[in-house]
């Protein structure tokens, strides 16, 4: 129907004959209050809702604000206390051992099991589909069932391994500080992997097949055609996976808050649950922003590199 | 792939390829597996530290299901969530596509910067704006109503709506749309009459994921909406079913198996839409 359409509106297009030059620079200065007035709603939407949060959690990061109070101006003590105070130190700590620990598993098993999806023939759809299924359903609710699967006493994981006879305890997955640091990162890298499986599959597809024929012919075996034609073409879009990934897992909330509420003794806190407790439970938002305001440079570092690639990307088009 | 094979060609794929991929479908599967079980089993197995906890052999039991439906307010929940997430998905698909036709197919001043500035939005989390955005919420008087939800939720999916129709109009040709135009159409009734049939799978993917963004939503549930009646299905689930120390693990498994089963179901019927919106942001 639209192949009639434009059918329909080039017969009559060529009848008229003067018309494409006629109304140009007509048609572009409408375009420019045209373009205005369909990005206004989304521009107000994200400058209200986004842009004067943002200011306004500078301001409370710089301020003793707490709950029900706007605050006083008190420079960058906020800061001052956080970077010296133990609990902080040790969410600092956290966060750089669950997003590292929680990406390099994500993309060494996320790589492998596109490997593999790539040559899946037989049940494509249904293996697919399974796989991507824990990225899908609710975290929060998904992250109950794991909450049950390390439960102290009914725990699936310790029936299983007691059954084994690999331990002959339970083992306390939650309760243990190290342990339950397991738990979270092995809970987001489930959640995860799907997201770096799909996409890396995505760029495999995107990978001429002349370019692995080209490199058998030299000579390469299966190792080598990985490390020198697979990982460089795959490269740009490894980047923004990673890229993209690191700032959610960094900013994760659901996962720590439902299975561990950043504990035992703080040993789990994130930014992101260390400042709902700071903000929220015991009312100290000028502390909590500041605590979420550390993301900050985070994501412009990730908004950065990003930009960078889409550009490099599109020179080479 | 072509290096001599030694097995049969026809066995060979299972030992270097269905095996290997066993362990990555089991571990994917069996906490939602384990999730079913769980809620259809009755309280007496399920609590009896010898009995094997992957199967169910003293019979299955909806009780869960009929607890959680009468005695709590699951059904409320539910409906909750259904009307946040289609009133959010419908208000950031409209602003989306317009924001993304005037970015794919308009030249005007600006351009580029709101183009940066959605791509940053794009890449805000939720946690990094919580606090000062429950300020604002208080503000306009909209805390501890849906409308909070309705209001605050197009914040991370306009943005991401943008980018994924961006993309997809670029790949339609502009041809059609300029000999409309020359018709005497204007660009709102181009962008409705031309652009939008033949992007309809566009529109569909991300009303896809505005709705499962929606849906799966967590933490502005949680610190926006204080009621138990008001809560979402998310929160709901998790905040209202567990009492103190005593965990209802069948209700809770229950719980979270019909809480997730809308968006598994508009899973099985739109996965093809699923991967194709999920590897959008990455791959070009």
């Amino acid at each position: 129907m639209q192949l009639k359409t434009a059918n329909g509106d080039v017969a009559k297009l060529a009848a008229r004959g003067e018309a494409p030059t006629r109304g140009l620079s007509d048609v572009l200065v409408r375009d420019t209050s045209v373009a205005y007035a369909f990005i206004a709603p989304a521009f107000f939407l994200l400058l209200f809702l986004v842009g004067y949060p943002f200011v306004l959690s500078v301001w409370f990061s710089l301020s003793d604000a707490r709950v029900g109070e706007t605050g006083s101006f008190v420079g960058v003590d906020n800061f001052r206390r956080l970077l010296s105070s133990g609990i902080f130190q040790q969410t600092l700590q956290n966060s750089m051992v669950f997003t590292a620990a929680a990406l390099t598993a994500k993309t060494v098993f996320g790589m492998a099991l596109a490997l593999l999806l790539f040559r899946v023939a037989r049940f494509k759809r249904v293996i697919r589909g399974a796989v991507l299924l824990p990225f899908i359903v609710p975290t929060a609710l998904s992250t109950l069932v794991w909450w049950w699967m390390f439960e102290p006493l009914y725990s699936v994981v310790n029936w299983t391994l007691k059954a084994l006879h690999v331990v002959n305890r339970d083992i306390p997955w939650l309760s243990d500080p190290y342990l339950a640091m397991f738990a979270v990162i092995l809970v987001n890298t489930w959640r995860g992997l799907p997201f770096f499986a799909i996409t890396l599959l995505a760029g495999l597809v995107a990978i001429p097949r002349e370019l692995y024929e080209a490199a058998e012919s030299d000579g390469a075996g299966p190792v080598g055609r990985f490390w020198y034609v697979t990982v460089p073409l795959l490269q740009p879009v490894l980047a923004v996976v990673i890229l993209f990934s690191t700032i959610f897992t960094l900013a994760d909330f659901n996962i720590v808050y439902v299975l561990t509420r950043g504990g035992p003794m703080n040993m789990t806190h994130l930014f992101a649950t260390y400042s709902f407790a700071l903000g929220l439970q015991s009312g100290q938002i000028g502390q909590g922003a500041a605590v979420s305001l550390f993301l900050f440079p985070i994501l412009l570092g990730v908004v950065f590199f990003q930009l960078r690639l889409v550009r490099k990307a599109a020179t080479y088009e | 792939m072509s290096s001599p094979a030694r097995w049969p060609r026809r066995i060979r794929p299972l030992f270097t390829l269905y095996l290997p991929v066993t362990p990555f479908v089991f571990f994917a599967l069996f906490p939602l597996y384990f999730m079913l079980v769980t809620s259809l089993k009755k309280n007496a197995e399920l609590y009896n530290v010898a009995a094997a906890p992957f199967v169910i052999r003293q019979g299955v039991t909806f009780g869960h299901y009929e607890l959680l439906s009468k005695d709590t307010l699951f059904w409320s929940w539910f409906v909750n969530s259904l009307l946040v997430s289609v009133a959010a998905t419908v208000i950031s698909v409209v602003l989306g596509i317009l924001a993304a036709y005037s970015l794919a197919r308009l030249r005007f001043l600006g351009a580029n910067s709101f183009g940066v500035a959605i791509f940053i939005t794009y890449l805000v989390p939720p946690s990094l704006l919580f606090l000062p955005l429950s300020t604002v919420v208080n503000r306009l008087g909209l805390s501890d109503s849906l409308w909070a939800l309705i209001v605050t939720y197009p914040t991370f999916l306009v943005p991401f709506c943008t980018w994924l129709l961006m993309g997809y109009f670029r790949t339609v040709p502009k041809e059609i749309e300029e000999c409309a135009m020359l018709d005497g159409c204007n660009r709102f009734q181009t962008l409705v009459r031309i652009l939008l049939p033949v992007a309809v799978p566009g529109v569909i993917c991300a009303a896809l994921f505005a709705f499962t963004l929606s849906w799966n939503e967590f933490l502005y549930s949680l610190v926006f909406v204080s009621p138990a009646e008001l809560k979402t299905m998310t929160v709901g689930v998790f905040s209202e079913l567990i009492r103190g120390d005593i965990y209802y693990w069948g209700e809770l498994m229950a719980g979270a198996c019909l809480g997730s089963l809308p968006i598994v179901i508009a899973y099985v019927f739109f996965l093809d839409y699923y991967v194709s919106g999920l590897t959008a942001g990455a791959v070009k």
